[in-house]
């Protein structure tokens, strides 16, 4: 494995650490106010990265933060492949008429800025942290969509292909059994982007107030932060870090695993 | 025979016809997933009121008609430009779009002029240091730029330039009661959108860097630089005219393919800096639930999104002569 890759692995490593052991480092609930207000990082040994301007631990919110990112960004990202797994395989096997339809909307799903269409989805159907993913997702799914159209052009000509419409497949079992799995290869050189992608949008809805408002997170740490950025610059400063960290991680995660996967595509950066 | 340019125009203009209609139909559809409607928000707006007021509201604003037709009528609405009031800022939704644009664009287009050169300039350095320490220092730079939110960066440059340094101000687009003649009046904008612009640039410029670096190694070891090198050219001339120039045909294309995700991230920008565009009306927009308004703002930038990248396409001909007749005669980008 490449060092970069070892940095990614243990940067990931160490996000979903804290995602998983938060209840157990941090028992209780992170919103509770425990100590002094605005107390700075290093100076007391109960609150290593002090306390915020209502006096909660910066510590456990930054814990039960990463579950936020790492959850969001995992799932909708999930969503966004998977849904641009679908509509690229229909596209591409149909062909025709549905393919060029299904196209024109991937067009105008990728002529909408994603951020704006997330933002118009959250209005409309109000914050939670299922709307939140539902949104990045549905914002998010025509790169891949375009990614495995191209491939299952290319793959349907095979001869396999030809053998399985022989053996009497239909052709969506045809589609999804015999041509998707040799598409989804370049896809997985699209989940580091997708997933880091994800994260940065979470955390940009959760700074303009769109997030889960009964859940922390480090976007949402951010913003509180902001008003007290000229006393207490360290409540922003530490979450943007981890927020930073977490998705260059997950890039150079994606990097490794897209470099692994699919030597041939790629060459030696 | 009209010029190449003008068909090509008008060619990539139609195309475009029905990915706004699509646009326009999934935004009815986010329209009609939200709960409550237009005399909601109204009756709220003023202070509530019974439900006679509420029928007779809904019987005049067309509400009560079925889908189909409230779908037609919204269509025609968009065909129009009508795109009704906003509660929120209490004029039609479309010179709402209108008078921020123009802010907006110039954010925009400063932010994508800065992370384009700077990147592309950048990237061209650490391709012609491949492997060597600049080479590691721009990309991991680059790597780690790219993994920044800008709405974090946008803070602390704040903290540093503003807060400690005193250099920029904090907010706005230009002074109150600042100079009023035109140059001064362009100075003062200018200074207000040094932070901004650096913040959005920064954040979209590790991609470009990346590419061209990618590029760069690639055309460097093309056959035509060697001929160039071989008929004894200057060095630099190889460089600008047989190494960069043709690497800048991809970054162009991501360009195209970066505007709207840079519109996105003016959104959280523009809160942060308190620039009155399209970014903080979208932001504007979500905090008041102002549905009209919001579903304008995602039309706008779609349409900015198009427009810009028949403009990209355009300069694809300026970079490339080889494409010019071809890809201007048949008019797909």
């Amino acid at each position: 494995m490449s060092r970069s890759g070892w940095i990614g692995a243990i940067g990931l490593g160490l996000l979903v650490a804290m995602a998983v052991l938060a209840p157990v480092i941090k028992p209780g609930d992170p919103l509770d106010l425990v100590g002094r207000p605005v107390m700075p990082p290093f100076t007391d040994p109960r609150f290593p990265l002090g306390t915020d301007q209502l006096g909660r631990d910066v510590w456990a919110e930054l814990l039960y933060g990463a579950r936020v990112s790492l959850i969001v960004g995992i799932a909708a990202a999930t969503g966004a492949i998977g849904i641009g797994i679908v509509v690229g395989t229909l596209a591409g096997f149909l062909g025709g008429r549905a393919d060029s339809t299904l196209m024109r909307v991937t067009e105008a799903f990728q002529t909408v800025p994603t951020f704006l269409l997330a933002l118009a989805l959250l209005t409309a159907l109000g914050s939670s942290t299922f709307n939140v993913v539902l949104a990045i997702a549905i914002s998010s799914w025509a790169a891949t969509s375009r990614l495995v159209r191209a491939e299952v052009l290319s793959l349907r000509q095979r001869e396999y292909v030809d053998a399985a419409r022989l053996a009497g497949l239909g052709p969506l079992r045809i589609a999804f059994r015999e041509v998707l799995p040799g598409s989804l290869q370049p896809v997985i050189a699209l989940v580091g982007v997708t997933v880091g992608a994800a994260i940065l949008v979470e955390s940009a809805l959760a700074f303009l107030g769109l997030g889960d408002p009964n859940q922390i997170s480090w976007g949402v740490m951010i913003a509180n932060g902001r008003d007290a950025i000229r006393v207490a610059p360290s409540l922003v400063v530490i979450p943007g870090i981890c927020l930073a960290l977490a998705i260059l991680s997950v890039s150079l995660i994606g990097d490794e695993l897209a470099t692994r996967l699919a030597p041939q595509r790629r060459r030696a950066p | 025979m009209l010029p190449p340019t003008l068909v090509f125009i008008v060619r990539r203009l139609i195309h475009a016809i029905p990915v706004v209609l699509i646009v326009a139909v999934g935004v009815f559809c986010i329209l009609e997933a939200a709960p409550g409607d237009a005399v909601d928000s109204y009756l709220a707006s003023i202070g509530g009121g019974d439900l006679a007021l509420a029928e007779q509201l809904r019987r005049q604003w067309g509400l009560d008609d079925s889908v189909w037709v409230r779908f037609l009528a919204y269509m025609q609405s968009v065909v129009t430009l009508d795109l009704g009031r906003s509660v929120t800022v209490g004029v039609p939704v479309t010179e709402a779009i209108l008078t921020r644009l123009p802010t907006t664009i110039l954010l925009m287009g400063s932010a994508i002029a800065m992370s384009a050169v700077l990147g592309g300039l950048l990237g061209g350095v650490a391709a012609m240091h491949r492997g060597r320490r600049l080479d590691t220092f721009l990309t991991t730079s680059g790597l780690l730029l790219n993994a920044i939110p800008g709405f974090w960066l946008g803070l602390i440059l704040i903290v540093v330039f503003v807060v400690w340094l005193g250099w920029f101000p904090s907010a706005g687009l230009s002074t109150v009661n600042g100079p009023s003649d035109p140059v001064g009046h362009a100075l003062d904008v200018a200074w207000h959108l040094v932070l901004p612009v650096c913040t959005l640039g920064l954040t979209y410029m590790a991609l470009y860097l990346r590419l061209m670096r990618g590029a760069m190694t690639e055309t460097r070891d093309s056959p035509w630089v060697r001929a160039a090198r071989a008929r004894g050219l200057p060095s630099g001339r190889i460089i600008r005219r047989h190494i960069a120039r043709p690497a800048l045909l991809p970054v162009a294309t991501m360009l195209g393919l970066q505007i709207g995700t840079m519109l996105g991230g003016s959104v959280v920008i523009e809160t942060v800096f308190a620039i009155p565009g399209l970014g903080s009306l979208a932001y504007l927009a979500v905090s008041n639930r102002d549905l009209p308004l919001i579903a304008g703002v995602v039309l706008a930038g779609s349409v900015v999104v198009i427009v810009a990248n028949i403009v990209v396409d355009l300069s694809y001909g300026r970079l490339d002569p080889r494409v010019t007749d071809e890809r201007l005669r048949s008019g797909v980008g």
